[in-house]
């Protein structure tokens, strides 16, 4: 258990970090809904399923969707 | 050496506030009140979920003033976006056969796990503002696979507002039916069936239908724009 909840902590962590690394912001926003897809997880290992689900359908879906959006009408790529 | 005191800043604060946070020991109870709900709530409320419990019964006049932040939030983006008029939808490519009805198989599958999840909120996790955020994950769906289908404003507009007046009326109609605003008036029933927790179902049904409106209202103002 401890080994699983580390492990997603750590790409957790690799997500944080490649979002703000990224120079293609299309990426940058995938990363970002990965680390709100493996906090949700880590929500419902901490017995909290109701934050889980509002944190996957908001934090991994709908966030991501609206920045996309947004991207879309603004530049693809960060000088 | 900006990068340095950027690094040095980052490492102060981050010390202080492990060692703020190192001081409170986990998952031990802490106050009083939050013991009352896990014993109590059940009893009190007739709820099986001890946090619809909190956020529509013991905290309910709060839960009021979140939908309004959101109700304020959408109406802004709404107002912003259709300031200067809406142009007219550019052609768009229509979506593949294999995109196209997959989405169409799995929308209707979507929107009843949302209404699930909206409707048991007193019995299992979740709750209105989960339901209604899968649904219009549902609608989000619609939009990127079969772009043509809209859904009518009138009708998005007339479930966010019903749903909105539905749970000022029943919060007014505790303050005439019990003693404060938002009381439960209605009776508990058995905990653990669906038909229990007098007027947190109800509540939790027009929060549902208000969030889902709601954030499928931002989407597609957004869509639209773009």
């Amino acid at each position: 258990m401890i080994l699983v909840v580390s492990f997603l902590v750590f790409l957790m962590l690799v997500g944080a970090v490649a979002a703000s690394i990224f120079r293609d912001l299309i990426s940058a926003v995938i990363a970002a809904a990965l680390v709100s897809l493996i906090a949700s997880i880590l929500f419902y290992f901490l017995q909290a399923p109701d934050v889980a689900m509002a944190e996957a359908s908001i934090g991994a879906a709908l966030t991501a969707a609206i920045f996309i959006i947004a991207i879309r009408r603004t530049k693809r790529y960060e000088e | 050496m900006r990068r340095i005191v950027s690094i040095l800043l980052l490492i102060i604060v981050a010390v202080g506030i492990s060692l703020s946070l190192a001081k409170i020991p986990f998952g031990t109870p802490k106050t009083k009140v939050g013991r009352h709900y896990i014993d109590e709530g059940v009893k009190e409320t007739g709820s099986a979920n001890i946090v619809t419990s909190v956020v529509v019964s013991y905290r309910g006049f709060d839960t009021l003033g979140e939908v309004t932040v959101l109700f304020i939030a959408a109406i802004g983006l709404g107002a912003v976006l259709t300031a200067n008029g809406r142009e007219k939808m550019r052609k768009t490519e229509p979506a593949s056969l294999v995109l196209y009805t997959g989405c169409r198989l799995l929308f209707p599958l979507i929107l009843i796990f949302g209404t699930y999840i909206f409707i048991h909120g007193h019995l299992t996790p979740g709750g209105g503002f989960q339901g209604g955020a899968i649904i219009a994950s549902g609608f989000l769906l619609i939009y990127l696979g079969c772009r043509e289908r809209r859904i009518s404003r009138i009708a998005s507009n007339l479930a966010e507002s019903l749903g909105g007046l539905l749970f000022v009326v029943i919060g007014l109609l505790g303050l005439a039916f019990g003693s404060y605003f938002l009381s439960n008036f209605l009776p508990k029933g058995t905990a653990n069936t669906l038909f229990s927790a007098g007027i947190i179902p109800i509540i939790y049904i027009a929060i549902g239908f208000k969030v889902g409106s709601e954030l499928a209202g931002i989407i597609d103002n957004l869509i639209e724009e773009s």
